[in-house]
């Protein structure tokens, strides 16, 4: 076949940079702070920037037009224009109306009330515009991505997304859906505490049972590993996805404006006497009392802190993650002091009392030769490169919480229980309870308690068309996959007629595709081009596939053939060869089906002679006796 | 995608243990996680968990064995080793680990075992309600050592019983070794009861343990 010529436009090239080997990063995407590192040869890097910081700031600041600023210069507007600033996003990620009016008060918001027609998605009001946690997650991760682009000189597209070991199903999609705006692939969500794990494995060769105790800005993580050869097996997780640093700035402004004027304080004095008391927390980790000025309205007053106080002021908030890995500890079969290390996570692991009582209780010194703050941004991007490049790394992880489905009377049946190593499915058969019934609600639940009211709703479905039987004799599978990301997907199918209804759990506070569909859209800017790039990717590993399968067996049976038939054969490789280095999505298809349709006279060789062979020595009427038994 | 579900069916030949790969589309054995020619994985299929592991039915297994072997599974079939692989081999791969999973949660455990041993082989025959405690002696044992747990005071104390039970655990599991053994799943299904009694005991010595110290 005659090679036909390319022709370029001028100042076009042929071949666009995903040709090239592309690095994929890690983001560990935090409550206060966010880091990337990018990781070749097994050698992480944190990217800095000219002032040699590596952690951005978590902020938003928006001005009236839409656009944004993120980082330190949104630091920058947090005390002039407060209103225009939005912190803490993380803590709202996959949540619904009711849990934000639960941390209402802690969380200088504006929560916008829900209209008709959206999700259950909270909606903040900032500076007049309503934005969704995800829309504000995204212009961080847009944001990143392109400072490591300018840094790295090339694109990024793919990356491993860290995110709280105990962050529920709901919080993990709204993830993904950030990155899937920002334009970024999810190669895979790592737990945070599991990168920390990896860092330290890789990089410092720990071996044993080691304990990773993670208190961030906003999230509290603790996980056990056995670490072993390169094989991190995760044996237990637990936490509490609203608890961080966030409470302990919380607990100071609560202590300094005691004295204030009665009158309630508005998001934007909070978010200024809380950006304060984290000054404070951050001094008093060094220093033994501290004093500072809070400016509100009028009013300017110096405060005083020492350092028994604040212990005293966050006493309770410690003794509670110690208390959780009280609990971890027995799920996974050890003593604390069993435990042969422990590996701090998080900025807030820095506070005194916090390593004090963390030492106490595992009996040990807590090991902190990897800046608590960049650990996880490392092992995220060696979790990367073993994804992309390949890796002997082994990473077992496990499902946080329980999974189950609402039965009568609102009590919950576990199908999946907390601490199962992922990938996993499981099935349950359950009934109708009322003659006739034709229909049944799946309603999906996640936690450890026994009545539903007491878990996470994750989502509803229901399965219609079952056959009206009597109560009771109807058989209903429900199914329970968790992929290697820790997300959910649920199908329910009536055995014996078939019906079936499938679902990917769109948490009930997710957000639904129609508004993804919007925000997709407002981002066009990329996601045109994006989406054409992931399908012209995706058609170029499929063809890879097939061009590997096809040599391999040439490989081996090419003596069924005929020379002409390998030349034909051969020639439809070399077509498809060339199509995948072009750019045209259409012409791989094409060239790929062409290549299935060419080789299929040559695979029904190979099975009559793989089944010729399979029959050598075998029983005939043994093998028609098994045949009829089906 | 061009039609890749269909083919990746496993179109079986009945008896012969010989398969068509879904992506050379080339004979290969059933039980072969990966085609021997264009090296492609392929889908679980139905076996016992023992079977997935290579094993014979048995009561008796090298933990330290099965772990070693679940790691080196889990090592070629984990989708993270399949993460920018086509979406045919990431499903397959998520399917594959998602057995080894299965197989290896249920072995590694002595109570999971018993458990999936008496399903395996006698599960039809014995009768409902096997695992309800109807023994007067275990009845008694039970409130003796729960009573005698209450009142340990003291760290050494419950050091003591723990000794005891995991003692008596030891026991069990060589017991349900005979009998599984001897074929006697009846006797197993007695001592299995047993044994699940004396794994909840030890949890909850470990929680009175944690709350001492």
């Amino acid at each position: 076949m005659a090679n036909l010529l390319q022709i370029h436009e001028p100042g076009e090239t042929p071949v666009p940079h995903s040709r090239e080997r592309v690095l994929a990063i890690g983001i560990d995407l935090g409550t206060t702070n966010s880091v990337v590192a990018c990781s070749s040869n097994n050698n992480p890097e944190i990217l800095r920037d000219s002032d040699g910081m590596g952690l951005v700031p978590s902020l938003v600041a928006y001005a009236e037009d839409g656009s944004c600023v993120v980082g330190g210069l949104a630091r920058n507007l947090l005390i002039e224009r407060p209103e225009s600033v939005v912190c803490s996003v993380k803590r709202l990620m996959g949540r619904g109306l009711e849990d934000v009016k639960s941390i209402a008060g802690t969380l200088p918001f504006e929560v916008e009330p829900q209209t008709e027609g959206d999700s259950g998605m909270v909606r903040l009001n900032v500076n007049g515009h309503k934005l969704t946690p995800v829309r504000i997650s995204a212009d961080i991760l847009s944001d990143l991505k392109t400072r490591t682009e300018e840094q790295l000189g090339h694109v990024v597209n793919q990356a491993v997304i860290t995110v709280p070991a105990y962050f529920d199903d709901g919080a993990r999609t709204a993830t993904k859906d950030a990155a899937k705006l920002a334009g970024i692939e999810v190669l895979r969500l790592v737990n945070e505490p599991t990168a920390a794990a990896l860092a330290y494995g890789l990089d410092k060769g720990a071996e044993g049972n080691f304990a990773v105790y993670d208190l961030g800005g906003g999230t509290f993580d603790v996980s056990i590993l056995r670490m072993e050869k390169g094989v991190f097996q995760v044996l237990a997780t637990g936490g509490d996805s609203s608890l961080g640093g966030d409470d302990f700035d919380h607990e100071i402004a609560k202590y300094f404006l005691k004295n204030h004027s009665k009158r309630d304080l508005n998001p934007n004095e909070l978010k200024t006497a809380l950006s304060m008391a984290r000054l404070v927390k951050e001094q008093l980790s060094v220093e033994n009392d501290c004093q500072w000025p809070i400016k509100l309205g009028k009013s300017e007053a110096d405060h005083k802190l020492d350092r028994a106080t604040f212990d005293s002021l966050i006493s309770s908030l410690v003794e509670r993650t110690i208390d959780i890995c009280r609990t971890v500890c027995e799920d996974a079969n050890f003593l604390p002091r069993e435990i042969k290390g422990v590996v701090l996570v998080g900025g807030s692991t820095r506070i005194p009392l916090v390593r004090h009582k963390v030492a106490e209780l595992f009996g040990k010194e807590p090991l902190t030769d990897i800046n608590p703050d960049e650990v996880v941004a490392i092992g995220a991007a060696l979790q990367a490169e073993a994804l992309t490049v390949g890796s002997e790394t082994l990473l077992l992880d496990v499902t946080p919480l329980s999974l189950g489905i609402e039965t009568m009377g609102g009590m919950v049946e576990k199908i999946i229980p907390r601490n199962t190593t992922i990938p996993v499915s499981k099935a349950q058969e359950f009934t109708t309870y009322v003659d006739g019934q034709t229909a049944m609600m799946v309603h999906v639940i996640q936690g450890e308690r026994e009545m539903v009211a007491d878990n996470r709703s994750l989502a509803r479905f229901e399965l219609q068309g079952i056959p009206p039987m009597t109560a009771s004799a109807a058989r209903i599978r429900v199914t329970f996959v968790v992929d290697a990301d820790g997300l959910l997907t649920v199908s329910a199918k009536e055995e014996s007629t078939g019906t079936e209804a499938k679902v990917t759990v769109k948490p009930s506070y997710g957000i639904n595709e129609a508004e993804m569909a919007e925000m997709l859209y407002e981002s066009m800017k990329f996601a045109r081009v994006d989406m054409e790039e992931r399908l012209l990717v995706e058609a170029r590993v499929e063809a890879g596939r097939a061009l590997n399968a096809v040599s391999a067996a040439l490989n081996k049976d090419k003596h069924l053939l005929s020379n002409v038939q390998i030349i034909e054969i051969q020639n439809f490789i070399h077509k498809l060869e060339d199509a995948v280095k072009g750019t045209d999505r259409d012409t791989i298809i094409t060239a790929s089906e062409q290549l299935e349709n060419a080789t299929k006279e040559f695979a029904e060789k190979r099975m009559d002679q793989g089944i010729r062979s399979a029959l050598q020595g075998v029983d005939v009427d043994a093998l028609d006796e098994q045949a009829s038994k089906g | 995608m061009n039609g890749l579900d269909k083919t990746a069916q496993e179109q079986k030949v009945p008896g012969l243990g010989v398969m068509s790969c879904w992506s050379c589309k080339g004979p290969v054995s059933e039980n072969n996680t990966f085609c021997d020619t264009c090296g492609a994985v392929q889908p679980p299929g139905q076996y016992d968990h023992f079977t997935r592991f290579g094993l014979k039915p048995s009561f008796d297994i090298n933990v330290d064995w099965l772990d070693q072997k679940y790691f080196d599974f889990q090592r070629n079939l984990h989708p993270d080793q399949f993460a920018t692989c086509s979406v045919q081999e990431k499903t397959l791969s998520q399917q594959q680990a998602t057995s080894i999973n299965d197989a290896y949660e249920t072995l590694k455990k002595p109570l999971s075992r018993a458990d999936y041993m008496v399903d395996l082989l006698g599960g039809t025959f014995l009768p409902e309600g096997r695992n309800v405690i109807n023994d007067q002696e275990l009845l008694l044992e039970s409130m003796e050592l729960r009573e005698a747990l209450e009142e340990c005071g003291t760290l050494e104390q419950v050091k003591v019983l723990s000794t005891r039970v995991q003692h008596e655990i030891q026991s069990c599991i060589e017991n349900l070794s005979k009998l599984f053994g001897d074929n006697d799943i009846e006797g197993a299904c007695r001592v299995k009861t047993r044994l699940k009694y004396l794994e909840k005991l030890t949890e909850e010595i470990r929680m009175h343990q944690t709350k001492l110290v």
